[in-house]
């Protein structure tokens, strides 16, 4: 029993340092460090339009899980469920010389990608699914990308735990030819579980980044002005890697 | 000349830092989602092989439940981790301490004296002539070193999805990233299994000894 006690304080200790390094100024940014690292080595050795694995429609999984919202309650969301997303607008706003804002059928009448790719979540589950949509370079080339843009933000309509959904990626990632906005899954209108009527494809991360609900796409040449600073939600709220291909 | 050269001694002690925090911060994002499944995709229990039991937060990093600290601590010390085992193999290449004292002779295989080394072991007799190691020491060094530390870095890479437009191949070859990430938790506590014995027989044949080698190199017998 002694010896066991003799472990448990040594783990602690261990743990209690660890804690303590993590809160250090220089901890905090020799964490933040790794993450640049692993950005920086994964796009030396995988090239910018490097597409994620696609898959067959054989490999489709028979029911696609939903996590964080799954049924948002807030604002007209509810009242946009009713109407079947008639009204639903997506604006590209920011630094863009036109400004858009798109109906679901002008979405749809755009030239459309379709994708069957695999979803990876934070937690460690993977679900495959076809996602179809325009991809979001055809629509920030429409409205006109200014050069000084340096991010694209995706504004959601759902609140999540009292704060409102939202993701950002950087230019690399915004024109990746999987990026897409995505309106059907396995070729049914997204349901609302997975981000109903709209939600972003950003294949080579992970699913915190795919914002649902999607709202709005802006061009912004700083992150530091938008929500708390870290670019999303989970960044702001937990400390999740902005960065998520790791 | 020393027992254990320089470079066999400094990643000794650093891979065990990195070992250490890697599983520990491990078993953290293993409770983010207690379930382990086979092929490309799974995410409820049909489809699950294993359902993982919770790791008490008191053995986790960072002691509460906390996915993104656990994470930020495991992408960090991936890089000493897998840099470290990079530079292990070129030394131990280079100064011949891999083909002297870790790699077996097909005699060492015989059954016979397999099982004469198992039966030295049980009844605790260490000492032994001529090589550093016997048998079952090279063996479980042999495939530490050469299997479970690079098979926690290949599968670590296979899961990332950054990777996988690079590395597509490899996560075919572990049959889809379910199962590089089930392989990753089993050669995960692979390594645990190996540090308990490690442990268990370093204190069992002369801890102070040992422990002092391993830090200043000890003298060569």
């Amino acid at each position: 029993m002694k010896r066991r006690n003799f472990l448990v304080a040594a783990g602690a200790a261990f743990v209690a340092g660890c804690n303590r390094i993590a809160e250090s100024k220089a901890g905090k940014s020799l964490l933040d460090a790794a993450e640049g690292w692993h950005q920086g080595a994964q796009r030396l050795l995988t090239g910018r339009r490097a597409l994620a694995p696609e898959y067959p429609k054989s490999a489709i999984s028979p029911f696609f899980r939903g996590n964080g919202s799954t049924d948002p309650q807030n604002g007209d969301y509810p009242r946009h469920v009713e109407e079947g997303f008639a009204n639903w607008r997506l604006e590209v706003r920011g630094l863009v010389d036109h400004p858009l804002s798109l109906s679901l059928e002008n979405i749809r009448k755009l030239p459309q990608r379709s994708q069957i790719t695999r979803h990876d979540c934070v937690e460690g589950w993977s679900a495959i699914g076809e996602w179809t949509g325009p991809q979001l370079a055809v629509l920030l080339e429409a409205a006109g990308l200014k050069p000084e843009a340096k991010f694209v933000v995706f504004r959601c309509a759902d609140e999540y735990k009292g704060g409102r959904y939202y993701e950002s990626v950087d230019i690399e990632d915004a024109f990746h030819p999987q990026t897409i906005v995505a309106h059907s899954l396995n070729g049914e209108p997204l349901p609302v579980r997975n981000g109903a009527p709209l939600r972003m494809r950003i294949e080579r991360q992970l699913g915190y980044k795919h914002a649902k609900y999607l709202t709005a796409i802006e061009a912004v040449a700083s992150l530091d002005e938008i929500g708390e600073g870290q670019g999303g939600y989970w960044e702001d709220r937990a400390g999740y890697q902005w960065y998520a291909g790791i | 000349m020393k027992r254990h050269a320089l470079s066999t001694r400094v990643w000794h002690w650093l891979n065990l830092v990195c070992v250490v925090v890697l599983f520990m911060s491990g078993l953290t994002i293993s409770n983010a989602h207690r379930r382990l499944y086979w092929g490309d995709w799974g995410f409820s229990a049909e489809q699950a092989w294993l359902a993982v039991p919770r790791f008490p937060d008191w053995i986790t990093i960072p002691g509460y439940y906390s996915l993104a600290v656990a994470r930020d601590w495991h992408i960090l010390m991936a890089w000493p981790f897998a840099l470290g085992l990079a530079f292990m193999w070129i030394a131990m290449l280079a100064n011949r301490h891999f083909a002297r004292d870790i790699a077996t002779s097909r005699e060492e295989w015989r059954p016979a004296a397999v099982w004469h080394d198992v039966v030295e072991h049980l009844k605790l007799h260490f000492e032994h002539e001529g090589s550093k190691y016997n048998f079952l020491q090279k063996l479980a060094y042999g495939l530490v070193l050469g299997v479970f530390l690079p098979m926690m870095v290949l599968t670590g890479m296979s899961i990332s999805p950054g990777m996988e437009p690079t590395l597509g191949w490899l996560v075919e070859l572990f049959g889809g990233r379910q199962s590089a990430r089930s392989l990753h938790f089993i050669f995960a506590f692979a390594i645990a299994g190996f540090f308990v014995v490690h442990v268990l027989l370093v204190l069992l044949s002369g801890p102070v000894h040992q422990i002092r080698d391993m830090i200043t190199g000890g003298r060569a017998q």
